[in-house]
């Protein structure tokens, strides 16, 4: 597998330097082994309540034992901890909220990450994505030129729904700089056009940059915080060389995260604030729907569920907006149990959809907390403001017979507003 | 070696923990200056204190509100450990006898109880460690060392007020030995979560709340 070169501690001992934090050692030395963490988990319930799977654990096999040890482990001990730090865990930090301490194990995770990184003892198909970070600009190896093609194209053939529909590539000055997950240029243009859609109806004065456009951040995930830093510096940099008042991320969970929270500290802004500020779709429509700026032919009638991202919800701010979004999007919005900041991560997260197909099996194990949940609602229809937990809920539906569709919300408002008359294609075919 | 115990050894300890205690706070208060910037940038008293005081009511939490058997041992363990040594009459008598203090006690009986209340709920967190599979899995020594050092001053004081197992004066010598040593080990062990429990709440509080998000 990995190569067999030794572990070399020094740099281990490096990244547990950097991240010797006051917090870090309050953390480390409060921990009274109470195990309330346990039950937030959904690894250790998914997985009948094996202990393994308890986050304190976890965290204790992990960075415990390289802090401990100050990094002179072996490489097959760095192997078994990457199936912990990995496997066992996406970081969705609902057990921080369960800990008397509030120490958040999610963070100490991705220390241990960052360790491993180090020693090239990562998924493969993560550390990959890095070097398609560097070589690229994103994570799909597509090249700046293919992607603003692939804008074009979009913009063109979604005139036949919108009369003068474009997409407005590298414009000065515009209100909001759209960046998307590589994902939608690669395998899902149309979402690109649903997006460009509703700001069009909505009259907003947009743009996307040629370059910087890579919402995702991978390498936050991958435990490289060099490239996750570059990653953000670049969509940073694209905005403020568009003197573009808001930086908006797509229907994508993390990618916000980094950008407007971890992505300050990554790039050492002062005052751990983005240089330019950064808002996501789900604020945006939210913003549209509230100011009026769209308009619904109708409200959406069937029962439909509310997928609550972790990296949205708990770690970003956008729990309450998605609710008040549903509700004036849907006649009949049912949430799910437990929801908002304390909802459950469905798997999809922390790196674990890019991690391929070798942690296909793990992640449907896991997932069954976040399938009984949907089940629970009786939902026909889920709405994911997010593309990994799209992904994951997919396979969830096809593993556990679920029978849903999933949708996002830029599908729903497509679907359900109404296009002023001028706005409307002249040779209407009859429809 | 009793007025040893019962004399400097008590300032020794008292010193000790509270000394201890600050020093601690203040060193990771200054590493935090520099280490801990987030917290600084994003800083929300409103939230810090809701962190704190949600989670020192009990079923105040989502967390205790789940575990409520848990809650309450720990409410009864924590607030009986404070209210027995506190107003015991013997350490109300102590003080005005030693120092002309006037300190107030609550009835033999009631502090008989707290502390058979604290002695029921402190066997039941240690039979909870080995009985319940995800917390005995991290259970490790030091807790229950920890555990012991906790549970010792009690155990011997309420001995020594029945005059129990040793004749009195002797249990007493004990007794202030196992209190001076739970003192002492405060700044230095886990039972550092006297302080840092009010640290790590604050924190947390605050961190979570900048992305809307409560952490109680």
């Amino acid at each position: 597998m990995s190569d067999q070169k030794p572990v070399n501690a020094a740099d281990i001992r490096a990244v547990l330097e950097r991240n010797d934090s006051a917090r870090l050692r309050a953390w480390l030395k409060t921990c009274a082994s109470c195990g309330l963490c346990s039950e937030s988990c959904f690894f250790y319930l998914a997985n009948d309540n094996n202990p393994e799977f308890m986050p304190q654990y976890k965290v204790r096999k992990t960075l415990g034992e390289l802090i401990k040890r100050q990094g002179e482990v072996s490489r097959e001990e760095l192997e078994d901890m990457k199936e912990i730090a990995w496997a066992r865990c996406t970081m969705c930090r609902r057990c921080t909220q369960y800990c008397p301490f509030g120490i958040d194990m999610g963070l100490m995770i991705n220390i241990a990450r960052q360790c491993m990184r180090t020693q090239n003892v990562c998924p493969e198909r993560l550390m990959n994505i890095d070097q398609s970070y560097v070589e690229f600009g994103n994570q799909m190896q597509i090249p700046d030129e293919e992607f603003v093609e692939t804008c074009e194209w979009m913009a063109e053939e979604g005139q036949a729904t919108i009369k003068d529909l474009e997409i407005p590539i590298d414009k000065q000055d515009a209100r909001i700089m759209f960046i998307v997950n590589s994902r939608e240029p690669k395998y899902y243009p149309q979402d690109i056009q649903e997006a460009a859609i509703v700001m069009h109806v909505a009259g907003d004065n947009w743009t996307m940059p040629s370059h910087g456009w890579e919402a995702t951040n991978l390498s936050m995930f991958s435990g490289n915080i060099a490239v996750a830093g570059m990653v953000a510096q670049s969509v940073y940099d694209a905005a403020l060389k568009l003197n573009a008042k808001k930086i908006c991320v797509t229907e994508c969970g993390h990618a916000y995260r980094a950008a407007k929270y971890e992505g300050p500290y990554w790039t050492k802004q002062p005052n751990g604030q983005a240089p330019v500020e950064v808002t996501h779709a789900v604020a945006l429509f939210h913003e549209y729907m509230k100011e009026g700026k769209i308009k619904l032919k109708h409200k959406f009638k069937d029962p439909i569920t509310l997928q609550h991202p972790c990296n949205l919800s708990r770690s970003g701010d956008l729990g309450e907006q998605a609710d008040e979004l549903m509700e004036m999007l849907c006649e009949n919005f049912i949430p799910m149990e437990p929801h908002r900041e304390w909802s459950h991560c469905c798997c999809g997260g922390g790196g674990f959809i890019p991690m391929g197909p070798d942690y296909k099996r793990t992640r449907m194990v896991a997932g069954k907390v976040k399938a009984e949940q949907i089940r629970k609602t009786g939902a026909k229809y889920v709405l994911v403001p997010c593309h990994n937990c799209t992904d994951q809920i997919n396979d969830l539906n096809k593993e556990y017979d679920l029978g849903i569709k999933i949708v996002s919300f830029k599908q729903l408002i497509c679907e359900l507003m109404e296009v002023p008359p001028h706005m409307q294609p002249e040779e209407e075919d009859e429809e | 070696m009793y007025a040893f115990v019962n004399g400097p050894l008590v300032w020794i300890a008292f010193a000790v923990f509270i000394l201890g205690s600050i020093w601690q706070i203040a060193a990771l208060y200054r590493m935090s200056k520099r280490t801990d910037k987030v917290f600084y940038n994003h800083y929300n008293s409103g939230a810090a204190a809701s962190s704190v005081i949600n989670w020192l009511i009990p079923f105040g939490s989502h967390s205790w509100r789940e575990h409520p058997g848990f809650t309450v041992l720990t409410f009864a363990f924590h607030i009986c450990l404070l209210a027995a040594p506190i107003f015991a009459l013997g350490h109300s008598a102590t003080l005005a006898f030693n120092l002309n203090i006037s300190w107030p006690n609550l009835p033999d009986s009631l502090v008989d109880t707290l502390t058979l209340v604290f002695m029921a709920a402190a066997a039941g967190i240690l039979i909870r460690r080995f009985v319940v599979p995800q917390v005995r899995i991290v259970t490790e020594p030091k807790d229950i060392v920890v555990w012991a050092i906790t549970v010792l001053p009690f155990v011997t004081g309420y001995m020594a007020a029945h005059k129990m197992l040793l004749d009195p004066d002797t249990m007493l010598l004990l007794h202030a030995l196992t209190g001076c040593l739970m003192l002492i080990c405060i700044p230095f062990t886990k039972l550092a979560h006297v302080f840092l429990f009010f640290m790590s709440r604050a924190f947390i509080g605050s961190e979570f709340a900048r992305r809307g998000t409560k952490t109680w």
